[in-house]
């Protein structure tokens, strides 16, 4: 459990801020020294976003109940699953917030089906 | 042409603008939620200028993870701009440091994605180009990230705007899963990162999603 005051929290804006910088300027700032990424590091970078997005955002949305329904019968869960399906269909963020947002608050406000 | 270069950037990015708005508000809502004051939640957004990694570190950082966590799940989403570095290094090595430095700074997927696409087809002054795509997010960016940041503190909690943090990263994820070996690597990830919630130090977002890389690249070897 950690809390973030003032100095801590600029410190992580730096700390974030910095590396940051330095992978957006390695080539660019190198210009043809280097060749370009490695071949293995390319492969593996192509594999980040889908490893380290799921790792982070599934953990927000499902958690893990005694059975599959009680699962699955979360209001994030539905509204996770018919988000996924607007952002495969559509790959909108706008249309996957509004949609995701919209059935999560039905689930909540409007229709006390599910707990 | 530096004229035109300019004018034809602003009209091109023009369609971007329009999508990283919500994406933005959303960040600036995450950063109120996650206790930032009005100065770092800008300072957040003006020096890291990163819109995924920005709303991990907030989402992080609001479910009290340790520092060391933080920064290296918000790094580890940035590790793909090198790519883009790379990519885009040919296109900027007449120019001078300063120049390049100016020029990294800003760069964002839609920069990327946009200046390259470009390039390959046409004789655009590069440097103006670029400058006029990076800089026209950047200012949007910042602007609607403001505006979620005062929306944000405004809103009760119970409406759980912040569950918009999660449906943005859905978005993002989807796409990202482009073939087998790419799901192989989000469900290992996310499995691992279910079961190791509770670890200190926020290990099981790393853990799973170092085991959802080398799981991806494991099941793209057997697929080659």
């Amino acid at each position: 459990m950690t809390t973030y005051d003032a100095l801590t929290t600029w410190a992580l804006i730096a700390a974030i801020a910095v590396p940051t910088f330095l992978i957006r300027f390695s080539f660019i700032g190198l210009l043809g020294r280097v060749g370009g990424v490695p071949d293995w590091a390319e492969r593996a970078l192509a594999f980040v976003p889908a490893a380290v997005l799921a790792a982070l955002v599934i953990p927000d949305i499902v958690t893990v109940r005694a059975t599959v329904a009680a699962t699955i019968g979360q209001e994030k869960v539905i509204a996770g699953l018919v988000a996924a399906g607007v952002a495969y269909y559509t790959e909108d963020v706008l249309a996957t917030i509004a949609v995701g947002m919209g059935v999560f608050w039905a689930i909540r406000f409007g229709l006390p089906l599910v707990i | 042409m530096e004229r035109d270069a300019l004018v034809r950037g602003l009209r091109d990015v023009l369609p971007i603008l329009v999508g990283i708005v919500p994406f933005a508000l959303v960040a600036g809502v995450a950063a109120s939620r996650a206790g930032f004051t009005f100065p770092q939640a800008m300072g957040l957004s003006v020096f890291v200028f990163a819109g995924a990694s920005q709303l991990a570190a907030l989402s992080l950082v609001e479910g009290h993870a340790a520092f060391v966590a933080v920064v290296a799940t918000a790094v580890a989403i940035n590790l793909r701009m090198a790519m883009y570095s790379a990519s885009l290094a040919p296109y900027f090595e007449g120019y001078a440091a300063r120049w390049r430095a100016l020029l990294a700074y800003p760069l964002t997927d839609q920069a990327f994605a946009l200046s390259v696409a470009t390039y390959r087809e046409s004789d655009v002054d590069r440097r103006w180009y670029y400058f006029a795509v990076a800089f026209a997010i950047w200012a949007v960016w910042q602007v609607a990230t403001a505006a979620g940041v005062l929306l944000g503190a405004g809103v009760p909690s119970s409406w759980g705007l912040g569950f918009a943090v999660p449906l943005v990263f859905l978005a993002l994820l989807v796409p990202a899963i482009e073939g087998v070996p790419h799901a192989a690597a989000a469900v290992v990830a996310a499995a691992i990162a279910i079961y190791g919630a509770d670890w200190p130090f926020n290990a099981g977002l790393l853990v799973g999603a170092l085991a959802g890389i080398t799981v991806g690249l494991v099941v793209a070897g057997w697929r080659r």
